[in-house]
């Protein structure tokens, strides 16, 4: 059924496609999915990299997420136990198997508790970090893989990134310019991910009178921890 | 999703006498509005990405057979599936094939307005298997059994104490006499209601906003998230998309992503923005085994070839129903069917045809306010007006309207006629309006009187005063 439904769509299509383009067009498609160009990119993004951090958390409280800047990843612990401590969440963490999220040193604290594995209903808290930061609109872009569960941002009523300030970008174009680099460097073509989740403040609803509703089905909380120290250097 | 498209005007006459339809209508008329006049100034390149955002569609709609093709090759080679589907009938049959196949009996589903057109939900209920809506207003109107009243907000039409009585009556688990008169209740109630069958079902469904033709991906926005729960969570994720819904790069979807939110909520990007890619990749901890895509035409390609081809950029942002006068006095559900405002009065009739949808061009007053905030800058009022001719054309337009016409023209493409008849009238009544310079009532003139006075004729006609002014060079 679906091979003789593909063709009658794609004749039609085909059909008013070319009377309209009146050529093959196959190169034209070839050179643009090949250029990836961008189009007009706002000027709000295309800021100096020391600039980028004050943006990113400005953007990101508007839309009330919490963020806090640390020097050093041993500073993390800190700032996680005093944010959940405020907000009267039990400081059990459910962390991605991410190396970054491994090297801090959360045994620092001895309230805290910390389990790997994807988000599980009962978690309170998932603790993330992300591929990218943008800028532009304090936006995470998180990247689906073995170290990276999509669950630990959506399912427990917490989420909390760390995420490095060397991993800020101004604008989506940069951030999709990280993801390509990441699989130049490991010397494959461009795949995408699973998924790629970009996250901007916790989930929310206005679907009753109009009424906007913090916690929707992801998060109720978002707690980004931007870290200065260049980990992926040292 | 049967049409009650065909009494539109019954149906509008029923929301003008609903208070509280016309208090919901008075808040959105009012927040949506602002709030996207709001992000656009915030934003100097808005006008630059609507150009840049209308010429990517316009690019993709010549060359749709080939993105087509590629998007198609790309979904196989991340391991997932794509369906072809001419109409609504194979796309429900293939979608409960699928859910037979692995053994569905909960199905849960993000908010898809094609999953509406082919009415998928009916057809999976009539067949065994239990379709559960998680994006809020879409779970309050499928308790209802309503059709969406807003692309992006279904239930927009109720109260809060509409939605509460609903709740009463479906979650009949819950004590009978708790409080639900504060939206945090409700909202409460539903997450919590819905959590385990986030947990349990077998199948997650979403549509698309736009599937990219150079990964294979689709695009989800909501602010919710539960669309990304729903691709996440579920051992099977099935795509339902329309075929327009493609874009060539990640890049051109950027450019689409920074017109959509802030032209449907004003928000500059919404909470949730994913883009799927296929089944779960070896070492991935979460994530569907099984992807498909339901790839639907329901009339698209043939549309391609009309006038009415622009529609086909539509992004169901809903910013031509916010700001529409008739939307905002009627609602989305006198229309009758899936879609609503400026936008479904031209989609309307291309999928329905113009029997069933013969009142929705003329529901419009051509305003065009539709046309100056579309984000694709789609020419609805052209759009309506060509739906009109050929409502015309095929003898669908009343005959008091068509009379009424055919005397107007006979008299207006004969311009001596034309003024001896006028002049005299205008005189005529503007001698009768007495003092108040107004009708309260004129002879065939009722359906205008009924509502509001016709203001009386003051002086001369135009082409009176015209010639005395010697054509314009002096002052009469």
């Amino acid at each position: 059924m679906s091979r003789v439904s593909r063709q009658a769509i794609l004749v039609d299509v085909r059909r008013a496609c070319t009377q309209r383009r009146g050529k093959s067009g196959l190169a034209e498609v070839e050179a643009r999915l090949a250029s990836c160009a961008p189009g007009p990119v706002p000027a709000r993004g295309r800021i100096e990299r020391d600039r980028q951090a004050a943006l990113f958390i400005a953007e990101a409280e508007r839309v009330q997420a919490g963020v806090i800047r640390v020097k050093r990843l041993a500073d993390v612990p800190e700032a996680v136990a005093q944010y959940l401590a405020r907000h009267n969440i039990e400081p059990s963490l459910r962390c991605a198997p991410d190396p970054l999220l491994r090297s801090i040193p959360w045994s620092k604290h001895s309230a805290i508790s910390v389990t790997e594995g994807k988000g599980e209903r009962d978690d309170p808290v998932g603790v993330t970090s992300a591929a990218v930061a943008v800028a532009e609109t304090g936006t995470l872009v998180l990247a689906s893989g073995p170290e990276s569960p999509t669950t630990l941002a959506l399912v427990p009523p917490v989420h909390i990134a760390v995420v490095p300030v060397a991993r800020l970008v101004g604008t989506y174009e940069e951030a999709w310019g990280a993801l390509r680099a990441k699989s130049a460097r490991a010397g494959t073509a461009f795949a995408m991910p699973r998924a790629v989740n970009w996250i901007t403040g916790p989930s929310r609803t206005a679907d009753i009178e109009q009424t906007l509703l913090l916690g929707a089905h992801g998060p109720q909380r978002m707690f980004v921890v931007l870290v200065d120290e260049d980990v992926e250097k040292t | 999703m049967d049409s009650t498209t065909r009494r539109f005007e019954d149906n509008a006459r029923a929301a003008l006498d609903s208070p509280t339809l016309q208090a919901a209508l008075a808040k959105l008329a009012d927040g949506f509005p602002r709030r996207r006049r709001e992000a656009a100034e915030r934003l100097p390149e808005f006008e630059e990405l609507r150009d840049a955002a209308r010429a990517i569609k316009e690019h993709v709609l010549d060359h749709l057979d080939l993105y087509l093709e590629t998007f198609e090759r790309r979904v196989t080679e991340n391991g997932g599936e794509v369906h072809w589907c001419r109409d609504a009938q194979e796309a429900r049959e293939k979608i409960l094939d699928i859910c037979r196949r692995v053994g569905a009996r909960t199905v849960i589903k993000g908010k898809t307005m094609i999953g509406e057109e082919i009415a998928i939900n009916d057809y999976l209920e009539q067949n065994g298997i239990r379709p559960v809506e998680t994006d809020l207003g879409e779970y309050i109107i499928q308790l209802r059994r309503e059709p969406p009243s807003h692309i992006i907000a279904p239930a927009i039409h109720l109260s809060l104490g509409e939605v509460a009585e609903t709740f009463r009556k479906s979650h009949t688990h819950l004590a009978p006499e708790r409080m639900l008169n504060e939206p945090d209740a409700l909202l409460a109630e539903a997450r919590a209601k819905l959590r385990p069958d986030f947990l349990t079902a077998d199948v997650g469904i979403t549509g698309a906003n736009m599937l990219i033709a150079e990964t294979g991906s689709n695009v989800l926005v909501t602010n919710e998230g539960n669309a990304d729960l729903t691709h996440t969570l579920p051992r099977v994720h099935i795509v339902i998309a329309s075929i327009e819904k493609i874009v060539p790069t990640l890049e051109d979807a950027t450019t689409v992503l920074r017109v959509l939110a802030r032209s449907a909520t004003g928000q500059d990007v919404t909470v949730y923005t994913s883009f799927c890619s296929g089944p779960r990749r070896p070492g991935d901890p979460d994530g569907p085994d099984e992807y498909h895509v339901v790839l639907l035409d329901n009339g698209r390609a043939r549309l391609l070839e009309t006038e009415f081809r622009d529609i086909l950029r539509c992004i169901r942002c809903g910013a031509c129903l916010n700001h529409c006068p008739v939307y905002s006095a009627v609602g989305g559900q006198a229309y009758g069917w899936v879609y609503s405002g400026p936008m479904g009065a031209v989609l309307i009739p291309a999928l329905l045809g113009t029997n069933e949808a013969r009142h929705l061009p003329n529901a419009s007053t051509l305003c065009g306010r539709c046309e100056s905030v579309c984000p694709m800058r789609i020419p609805l009022p052209r759009m309506l007006r060509a739906w009109r001719e050929q409502l015309h054309r095929e003898r669908r337009t009343g005959w008091r309207a068509r009379i009424g016409l055919a005397a107007w023209a006979f008299v207006a493409a004969r311009p001596r006629l034309y003024r001896r008849l006028t002049a005299p009238l205008v005189r005529a009544l503007g001698n009768l309006a007495g003092a108040r310079r107004r009708f309260r009532a004129l002879p065939f003139l009722g359906g205008w009187t009924a509502t509001r006075d016709f203001p009386a004729p003051e002086g001369e006609t135009f082409m009176t005063l015209w010639a005395e002014s010697d054509r314009g060079r002096t002052k009469p």
